[in-house]
């Protein structure tokens, strides 16, 4: 992957405060450090070279017919009855449809390969992660490993990590920008994407949809550990007294401000289903309710 | 710019061109009923697209009844048959209106108009009647996506059947007052044009929505 | 009695809209002051509110858009710069102003700026490169314009009487549905769009009307100008799209009103349903912008390079192609929600044939400009700088075209950055270079050469300070709308774009100062023969300004650029083709109507909002009966005598012979 650290203007770049920060790694979208990241870096540096194909002759022609055809250039010839060329009608749809056909292909390929919800190719089975987002935090369910966590997502690097996300609130959109796709978080909707870290580390994660007065502070850490450490997070998570129970999401719910990161030793392993079917709201109470699953 | 209103002349050249005007570009501008026509005509496009975007809420929504009642449980398609005879005697009569007015019969083109009121009138009652019933069943706008959208989108027909008759009501006010003028003639073709497309309208509610509603 | 509205609904404890919702009053007051003590409103009343006449509502259109333009480059400035201080700080502008801000910039920026200024030129032109008298329903184009201002003026109350949404430019729900919006702010914007959007529908029927049947005698379509080909493609969208917008804000009335479940969260509601017809109409929409800006460009680049537009008919196709795949393109606002691989690249690939059709548009202006004589005037610049920045922003957009790019760049600075590069890029700098071009034939006086070709480059080098910091900042990962942010990474572009900022408001001051001087200096700037730019289209054969029956006799067109032969013939023949007989003109009288409708029109949107249900019915009453009254009446235009025709055509007659004359003496050929 080329490395486009430039544009982390090191040098101008402020202290990182927090340990928090001081965990993230940078370099954004150019820089990914995951299988789906760079699939999807790499497709947009190709798409960007097909179009500068374009793009740069059409600028330097502009530059060059604008400063050659000045009425003040005696030298250039005037042709003021030239309006039509039919050899130049032809180039002038021929080449944009030919560049444009091609990059159809790379937009049909690469959308199919580059699915959120398609598995990455391997045989190893992903760790199951469900993600809720609420007003204004994140909440992630391991149904595996029985643990749950707010604000902070645990991924082993030796296996990917597939996530069913919904909302209990409004629209969120689900983004850690260095590992790869974002997906919207939707209440009454489970939408699916698939990730991996290629190593450890730690990756700012955010919601990329505006969802309201608290939505600057969703942002949380994905945390990249070898499977070592993985199991180590798990059996931390484990040792919590917290359960994340019915009530305990509900308490999670009505917290409007800017919620610390924590763990939960147990979980409820109905809950996301219920949250999902919108069975739970999050201001309370069961109620009937059909889910739509979004592939 | 100031108006110089004492003074008659002959049709000057204004806006419209004269009657030879074909109606295309090469005869120069179209003549006034040409212009009114095609912009109405343009007009209601413009509502049938706002129609359809009602038509696509319901398609998206209309399995979604939340456990509550669906439309086999809900609707009436004998009701349904009544209304449908009522808006398509109306577009006869409003037809016939036309006719007379071109005619310049005034006694039988409001005669046409108030019978077209008439069963305008009788259409929006039974709908009324519907939707007070299902309210009261509990099958309200708020019980159910469905239902929301099966109240918006008959319920937007029924709004635009309401403005017609207070149109109607207006304009047999109008031809009442004034007779025949030429600008009153365009009015009452519009007027034929819009009734007649909320008849069309009401053909895909009922099929889209009642007869569908009720086969699923 | 008054619904929710408490006198808590003005916002004491806040210092900001407080203050600049009292500046703005009194000054609106001391306006209205000086005009009626200096006598000044009866003439205000008889030619300019009541106008019927698209000259005087392109001018009012254009004045409504340029006041909003002001309006959302100072939330701009204000988003800016909190962003420059916001980081790992709270800011000065705590959540809920801060998102009202951003809301309000882009509902402002394209509501009542952006479409204001467009539909106010292609009032203004159309009509006069039709070569006829006006549009087709002068009185309906009245009352679209104030149905417009209405709007405006509903947005702007929500500053100091109660507040905006806080959702951003298209409201999504849930989060705009009751339970995440208990307020009046997406009621204000609900109701300002439906009211305004009648207008803009307004408006699309008149001028698919005008321009498909009102035209001069011998003006097939394909002698029509470029212009009025753009102009029948916008308001054939705003025809097949508005609809859509109204249908959608009125489900989200009902959801918010009656509790309706169209959308929200509850009893089957489905927010993708909001997100898929929003954007229906959405994509659309930018088409009805920059579609006229085209157009524009293609008058501008053809006069000033002096030749005929190359590829006309290409141009034509392709202006039609764009208003036909503009529809079937929506999805790609969404490609993130899940729709599948399927979908998405369909949608993809539908997005970048689009590319296509533009592509061949840039193509065949450049070589308009080959082989001219290019005069380097103020619309001329903003032409080349509109070529070269667009061709940046439109590259982006079929990036973000491609779904595995957007999976990465959707709602991230990347993509701000892409958006404002083609709006702005492509409709303001259409819509400066449209002004400046046409000016002079609106009010008879040129714009100041010095400050507007300032104003050209403070904005054009502001525009890049702005933008591209921030599609680096994009790329960095950093999504939009952020109150505060917390990634050190991202400081130095989110500061470098406040700089750029700063120079757009120099270009602001220019664009100001440009106004200022050229109406001091007016008499020195004077444009004697009606066409200062050496014209190819019909409305530089009237006088500046053009009187109110704009041609005394409609033109007879022969073909394809209908003034420059004519104006080719007075040249070799050394006079003008002789005036036949003059004949009175009857033209539509002026009316009420338009103002009275959207006076009662703000009644009804303010009783609304705040569930003032007795002021919502006497709005409508009253509407309804000033409708019946405009319905009554029995005279509807006015005739000008032929002897008043033939003064004023006599005065144009002389100055362009005049023009001959001295073009003659100084020994110019051809």
């Amino acid at each position: 992957m080329m490395q486009l650290h430039f544009l982390s203007l090191a040098p101008f770049a402020a202290k990182a405060n927090t340990a928090l920060e001081r965990a993230w790694v940078g370099g954004g979208v150019l820089e990914p450090h995951g299988p789906v990241g760079a699939g999807n870096a790499q497709i947009l540096i190709n798409a960007v070279a097909i179009m500068l194909m374009i793009v740069v002759p059409t600028v330097l022609a502009t530059l060059a017919f604008a400063w050659w055809f000045r009425a003040s250039n005696k030298r250039a010839i005037y042709r003021p009855d030239w309006a039509y060329s039919g050899r130049l009608e032809l180039i002038v749809w021929g080449i944009p449809l030919l560049v444009i056909l091609f990059l159809s292909g790379v937009t049909w390929i690469g959308s199919h390969d580059q699915d959120p919800a398609r598995p990455l190719a391997g045989e190893t089975k992903p760790v199951e992660i469900q993600v809720v987002s609420l007003d204004w935090k994140w909440l992630f369910i391991y149904p595996e490993q029985g643990v749950a966590s707010v604000n902070e997502v645990a991924l082993p690097t030796d296996r990917p990590a597939h996530f069913s996300v919904t909302s209990a609130t409004v629209m969120n959109m689900f983004y850690v920008p260095q590992l790869g796709s974002m997906i919207a978080a939707m209440n009454g909707m489970v939408t699916q994407l698939h990730l991996k870290a290629d190593r450890p580390g730690g990756y700012y994660g955010q919601s990329a949809q505006f969802s309201g007065a608290g939505f600057s502070d969703m942002h949380f850490l994905l945390r990249a550990l070898a499977p070592e450490s993985f199991a180590q997070w798990t059996a931390e998570a484990r040792k919590s007294k917290a359960t994340l129970d019915e009530g305990a999401y509900l308490a999670l719910a009505r917290e409007r401000a800017a919620s610390p990161t924590r763990l939960y030793g147990s979980i409820d392993r109905a809950l996301f289903e219920n949250v999902a079917t919108r069975r739970l709201s999050s201001e309370g109470g069961i109620a009937g309710g059909q889910a739509q699953t979004m592939e | 710019m100031t108006a110089t209103a004492t003074v008659t002349l002959p049709r000057a050249p204004g806006l419209h061109a004269t009657a030879e005007a074909p109606g295309h570009g090469e005869g120069g501008p179209a003549s006034t009923l040409v212009i009114v026509a095609y912009g109405f005509w343009i007009f209601l496009i413009s509502d049938i697209v706002m129609f359809s975007a009602f038509f696509a809420a319901h398609a998206v929504l209309q399995t979604a009844t939340d456990g509550g009642p669906t439309g086999r449980e809900l609707f009436d398609l004998r009701r349904v048959a009544i209304e449908t005879a009522c808006l398509l005697l109306s577009s006869f009569t409003c037809g016939l209106s036309a006719l007379a007015a071109e005619a310049r019969r005034v006694t039988w083109t409001q005669a046409a108009l108030f019978v077209t009121g008439l069963l305008g009138v009788a259409f929006l009652f039974l709908e009324m009647h519907e939707f007070a019933a299902m309210i009261a069943a509990g099958a309200g706008p708020q019980r159910s996506a469905f239902l929301s959208s099966f109240f918006a989108l008959v319920g937007c027909h029924g709004a635009h059947v309401s403005v017609g008759l207070l149109w109607l009501g207006t304009m047999m006010a109008q031809l009442y007052v004034k007779g025949f003028r030429a600008d009153i003639q365009r009015r009452l073709l519009c007027f034929n044009m819009f009734w007649h497309m909320l008849d069309i309208v009401w053909v895909a509610i009922f099929t889209l929505v009642y007869l569908v509603g009720v086969a699923r | 009695m008054f619904g929710k509205l408490t006198i808590d609904a003005i916002p004491w404890d806040q210092p900001i809209p407080l203050v600049a919702g009292a500046v703005v009053g009194l000054g609106l007051l001391a306006v209205l002051a000086w005009v009626v003590l200096k006598g000044h409103f009866p003439y205000l009343w008889r030619e300019w509110i009541t106008s019927v006449d698209h000259k005087r509502i392109g001018v009012m259109y254009l004045l409504l858009g340029l006041v909003m333009l002001l309006r959302g480059f100072i939330d701009a400035i204000m988003m800016r710069s909190q962003q420059a201080v916001a980081f790992q700080a709270p800011g000065y502008l705590p959540p809920h102003h801060y998102d009202q801000i951003f809301s309000a910039h882009g509902t402002i920026m394209i509501f009542f700026a952006a479409m204001p200024i467009i539909i106010g030129l292609m009032n203004f032109v159309v009509p006069l490169q039709l070569g006829v008298r006006d549009v087709a329903f002068p009185t309906l184009n009245s009352v679209g314009f104030w149905l417009t201002a209405t709007g405006a003026l509903l947005v702007n109350i929500s500053l100091v009487v109660g507040e905006f949404a806080q959702t951003g430019w298209l409201p999504y729900p849930p989060l705009s549905e009751l339970p995440f919006s208990p307020g009046v702010g997406v009621d204000y914007y609900i109701w300002a769009l439906l009211i305004s959007g009648v207008g803009t529908l307004m408006t699309g029927v008149n001028f698919v009307t005008t321009i498909l049947k009102v035209r001069a005698p011998g003006m097939s379509y394909m002698r029509m100008s470029m212009f009025c080909w753009t102009a029948l493609a916008s308001n054939l969208l705003i025809v097949a799209a508005f609809p859509l917008l109204t249908a959608t804000l009125i489900m989200l009335a009902l959801d918010r009103y009656l509790g309706f479940h169209f959308f929200g969260n509850e009893a089957g509601g489905n927010m993708a349903l909001f997100v898929n017809l929003i954007w229906a109409w959405g994509h659309p929409e930018v088409y009805i912008l920059v579609l006229p800006s085209f157009g524009i460009f293609s008058e501008v680049i053809s006069t000033f390079s002096g030749k005929p537009l190359f590829g006309y008919r290409s141009m034509v196709i392709a202006t039609l192609g764009i208003c036909i795949i503009s529809f079937i393109v929506w999805l790609h606002h969404f490609f993130t929600m899940g729709a599948g691989a399927d979908v998405n690249a369909v949608f993809g690939i539908a997005t970048s044939v689009i590319a296509i059709v533009t592509g061949v548009k840039v193509f065949n202006w450049l070589f308009t400009m080959y082989g001219g004589r290019i005069r380097y005037d103020t619309p001329m610049l903003w032409s080349l700088g509109f070529l070269l920045t667009f061709v940046i922003g439109g590259m982006t957009g079929v990036l973000l075209a491609v779904p595995p790019a957007d999976f990465q760049l959707h709602n991230s600075l990347f993509l701000v950055a892409h958006f404002h590069n083609t709006i702005i890029g492509g409709v303001v700098f259409a819509a400066f270079a449209g002004v400046v071009y046409w000016f002079p034939k609106a009010f008879g006086f040129r714009l100041h050469e010095g400050w507007g070709k300032a104003a050209f480059w403070c904005t054009f080098v502001g525009f890049y300070v702005t933008f591209l910091p921030l599609y680096a900042a994009g790329l960095l990962g950093m999504t939009r709308r952020l109150q505060h942010y917390e990634v050190a990474e991202w400081r130095p572009w989110v500061l470098a774009a406040t700089v750029g900022v700063a120079i757009s408001a120099v270009a602001m001051f220019c664009q100001i100062a440009q106004l200022v001087v050229s109406i001091r200096d007016r008499a020195a700037l004077r444009d004697e023969t009606g066409d200062p730019w050496d014209g190819r289209s019909l409305e530089w054969a009237t006088a500046s300004p053009p009187p109110v029956f704009n041609f005394a006799f409609l033109p007879d067109v022969k073909g394809e650029e209908p003034y420059w032969a004519i104006k080719q013939r007075a040249i070799e023949t050394q006079h003008l083709a002789a005036a036949g007989e003059y004949r009175a003109i009857e033209m539509p009288k002026n009316s009420a109507t338009g103002f009275v409708t959207a006076l009662f029109a703000t009644v009804t949107g303010f009783g609304l909002i705040w569930h003032i249900w007795w002021m919502v019915g006497l709005g409508l009453v009253l509407a309804y009966v000033g409708f019946v009254v405009f319905a009554w009446r029995d005279e509807d235009e006015y005739a000008i005598p032929a002897s008043e025709v033939r003064r004023i055509d006599g005065e144009r007659r002389r100055a362009r012979e005049e023009w001959l004359r001295r073009r003659a003496s100084a020994g110019e050929v051809g």
